[in-house]
């Protein structure tokens, strides 16, 4: 019987020989910049796939597009990568319009969104990265920026920009989301949708067309998140299928739908794996933050902030 | 019936990892062409490599035929990607070898996709060269395999011998050790042999862990490892991590007096040049650099010279130092082991390999017992003197990657870590 323990036992004698107040504060404010990160990754995703039911396969893959328009512009004329992806945030919009056209008029339509629908996402993603790797290869890319290299101190907490910015920046896009969908007309229709499309119909207002353009803003959203991303870490065109899991279940444990939740979420992935690499090892991390998910679904099925009878999950 | 939407998420993950592979094929050249089959990552992880190293090969297809093939026979690669996933892998030599009837089967890049192409060369009792792979006939023992990376004959020890050689020259001498690797083939077997290295030394371990590829921050582990008050620290990872992990360090700092060892990607156009000043002090393993005494190698500055050429049009690594000699000289000791036997007869070429030295771009090659190279010559090499930002240039010229080991080829003194930073 003490055999079967002493691996547990060495675990823990490991951790109190590690444990500082000054690690266990770093590991907070680190997890809690990685949350942030994880939350512009997640944010547009807890729109088309919570709100409106599309399975955007392919979100990550347009995140990294908007990742790899911000090096362009970087590597070449020196632009800063965020107010690249701000200035082409709306050249994502009009693109998610005219892809949800395409959805929409192919499959939402007829009914038969569930499968096609996927394979088309699962199709764009092959074509993002086939155009990416025509254009830039498949070489790692990184961009230039002076905020990057910039890491203050504040006592014994180290803030690296290169985090700190992307959080920043991060917090105002999902906290500004957040408003947009609860206290604008155009909001509160996106939550319509989600729930009684036929009730919207019925107050003449055409689901279609408040679908598009949040779909719109969905992609808006990876244009800013592929700024974050490239700020982060090195891209390549395929790199964006290391988060797929990631943002998935950050969108369902959150709550379907609900950008809040989706935010609450991503800081406690964030938390947990920056607790769990520091104190047990960065191998544990996914085991521990994705048994957190499935623990969270099974006693609340309708993630953290998820509508009470929602049974979409 | 409603389906539900984790259904549909299980569904498209299935569909990702099911994602069938892409063809390529170099055109048809002449009757009758001697077929070389080969997976290689031309998309994924690895890409960034597979591609320069697809290259190198196709300059040593168009050298061959120009001189007039191999036996007479023009030499036609076959190749298709492996999306570097390993699952991909047997498919990709089974057609070869049934449906494309390959003469020659070579291994893509890398420990991870030669591992899942062993089983099916051998069942043929195929010759088969493997493009820098990490002690994958360990378990085999397979008599016609060889490899380029040159390691030596016991590989995962050997790759790290030197750096640990050149780390216990620093004073005063360091006692203890920190490991980080990345949760995957090579790097862990990489990180066994360092660990071997370390006993052997006498040093203390102090840290010893893995880490999940898509990290995205690694000022945790940073942190982690410096509690431990290490005197070096020895990581073995991909290019992601490898420069996630120089980022971490040089954002949280360290104390200790070695810091790198088995980092792929550091060597990279795209990672080198992103990364500029704060690789200075890293040490870690390399194969080329541009130092005066590798121009030693026969070959090698004409081949860069012409790659570098090509490099821009095919979108690859525009310096090519890390691969491109490597790919080259590994399908030119198969010619050259062809030519020399006479015939297409596996077990003659297998015991030609075995027996003969070879003159390649990458110098004087001689395989050992297990296939792997007879006496290592694996580079250990210091970052130093990187002053600009985002200038690749820089890299080009010598003084940068300094030398320390193996002393034939030595070009400067191991200096400590933050004495460089």
């Amino acid at each position: 019987m003490t055999g079967g323990l002493t691996p547990v036992r060495q675990i823990f004698s490991g951790i109190a020989a590690l444990f500082s107040f000054e690690l266990l504060i770093n590991a907070l404010v680190i997890g809690l910049l990685l949350g942030g990160f994880y939350a512009a990754l997640s944010i547009g995703l807890s729109i088309s796939f919570g709100l409106l039911d599309i399975v955007n396969i392919a979100h990550p893959a347009f995140i990294i597009l908007g990742a790899f328009v911000c090096f362009i512009f970087n590597s070449l004329y020196g632009f800063d990568p965020i107010l690249i992806g701000l200035c082409f945030a709306p050249v994502f919009f009009f693109l998610g319009t005219l892809i949800y056209r395409v959805y929409y008029g192919s499959f939402e339509k007829t009914g038969a969104e569930a499968l096609r629908g996927l394979a088309f996402f699962f199709g764009v993603m092959f074509i993002i990265e086939v155009i990416l790797i025509m254009y830039f290869g498949v070489d790692f890319q990184m961009v230039q920026a002076e905020y990057i290299d910039y890491k203050p101190s504040l006592g014994f907490v180290d803030l690296p920009f290169r985090m700190f910015v992307p959080f920043v920046i991060a917090m105002i896009m999902t906290l500004g989301l957040q408003y947009f969908s609860s206290h604008t007309f155009f909001g509160r229709a996106m939550q319509a949708v989600a729930q009684d499309s036929l009730a919207l119909r019925l107050m003449a207002i055409d689901p279609a067309r408040i679908k598009r353009i949040a779909f719109g803003i969905s992609l808006a959203t990876c244009s800013i998140a592929g700024a974050l991303v490239v700020i982060v870490i090195p891209i390549e065109p395929s790199v964006g299928r290391l988060y797929i899991g990631q943002v998935f279940a950050i969108v369902v444990l959150g709550g379907l739908g609900s950008q809040s939740g989706t935010l609450i979420a991503a800081m406690l992935l964030g938390l947990t794996e920056s607790l769990i690499t520091t104190f047990f090892g960065p191998s544990w991390s996914p085991a521990v933050a994705f048994g957190a998910l499935i623990l969270v679904l099974a006693f609340k099925p309708t993630g953290i902030l998820g509508r009470q009878g929602d049974t979409r999950g | 019936m409603k389906v539900s939407k984790l259904r549909y998420l299980s569904l498209a993950v299935a569909m990702v990892a099911l994602a069938s592979f892409t063809i390529f094929s170099a055109p048809a050249s002449a009757k009758a062409p001697i077929k070389i089959g080969f997976s290689m990552a031309l998309t994924g992880g690895l890409a960034g490599g597979g591609k320069q190293a697809l290259v190198a090969m196709e300059m040593w297809a168009e050298d061959v035929n120009k001189k007039g093939g191999l036996l007479g026979r023009p030499v036609k690669l076959v190749y298709y990607d492996d999306q570097t996933n390993p699952k991909n892998v047997p498919g990709i030599y089974a057609k070869l070898l049934d449906v494309d009837k390959v003469d020659f089967v070579v291994s893509g890049y890398g420990t991870n996709l030669i591992a899942p192409a062993l089983p099916v060369v051998i069942q043929r009792d195929l010759v088969f060269i493997g493009l820098f792979g990490m002690n994958n006939n360990k378990k085999w023992k397979y008599d016609k395999y060889f490899q380029i990376l040159p390691s030596g004959p016991d590989p995962a020890v050997d790759f790290s011998r030197a750096w640990f050689d050149t780390v216990m020259q620093l004073k005063p001498t360091p006692k203890s050790i920190a490991f980080v690797a990345a949760d995957a083939e090579f790097a862990k077997n990489l990180k066994e042999g360092a660990v071997a290295n370390a006993k052997r030394l006498g040093l203390k371990i102090t840290y010893n862990k893995n880490f999940k590829p898509g990290t995205p921050d690694f000022t945790p582990i940073i942190r982690a490892v410096n509690a431990t008050k290490p005197d070096v620290i020895y990581v073995a990872c991909y290019p992601p991590g490898a420069a996630g992990m120089t980022r971490a360090v040089s954002e949280v700092g360290t104390k200790v007096r070695a810091f790198g060892g088995g980092m792929v990607g550091l060597q990279f156009a795209g990672i080198m040049k992103g990364l500029g000043p704060k690789l200075n002090g890293v040490l870690n393993y390399d194969f080329y650099v541009p130092e005066p005494n590798m121009a030693a190698y026969p070959g090698v500055m004409d081949l860069l010279a012409r790659y570098q050429k090509i490099a821009p049009a095919r979108k690859v690594d525009p310096l090519g130092y890390y691969l491109a000699p490597w790919a080259y000289a590994y399908v030119q000791i198969l010619g050259d082991a062809v030519n020399a036997v006479g015939k297409i007869d596996h077990a003659a070429i297998a015991k030609y390999i075995h027996a003969t030295e070879f003159n390649t771009v990458v110098g004087k090659v001689k395989f050992g017992k297990n296939g792997e190279w007879a006496k290592g010559r694996t580079l250990t090499v210091q970052w130093q003197n990187i002053k600009k930002k985002n200038d690749l240039q820089q890299f080009t010229k010598p003084g940068i990657r300094k030398i320390m080991a193996p002393a034939a080829f030595a070009t400067g003194k191991v200096q400590p870590f933050n004495a460089l930073r």
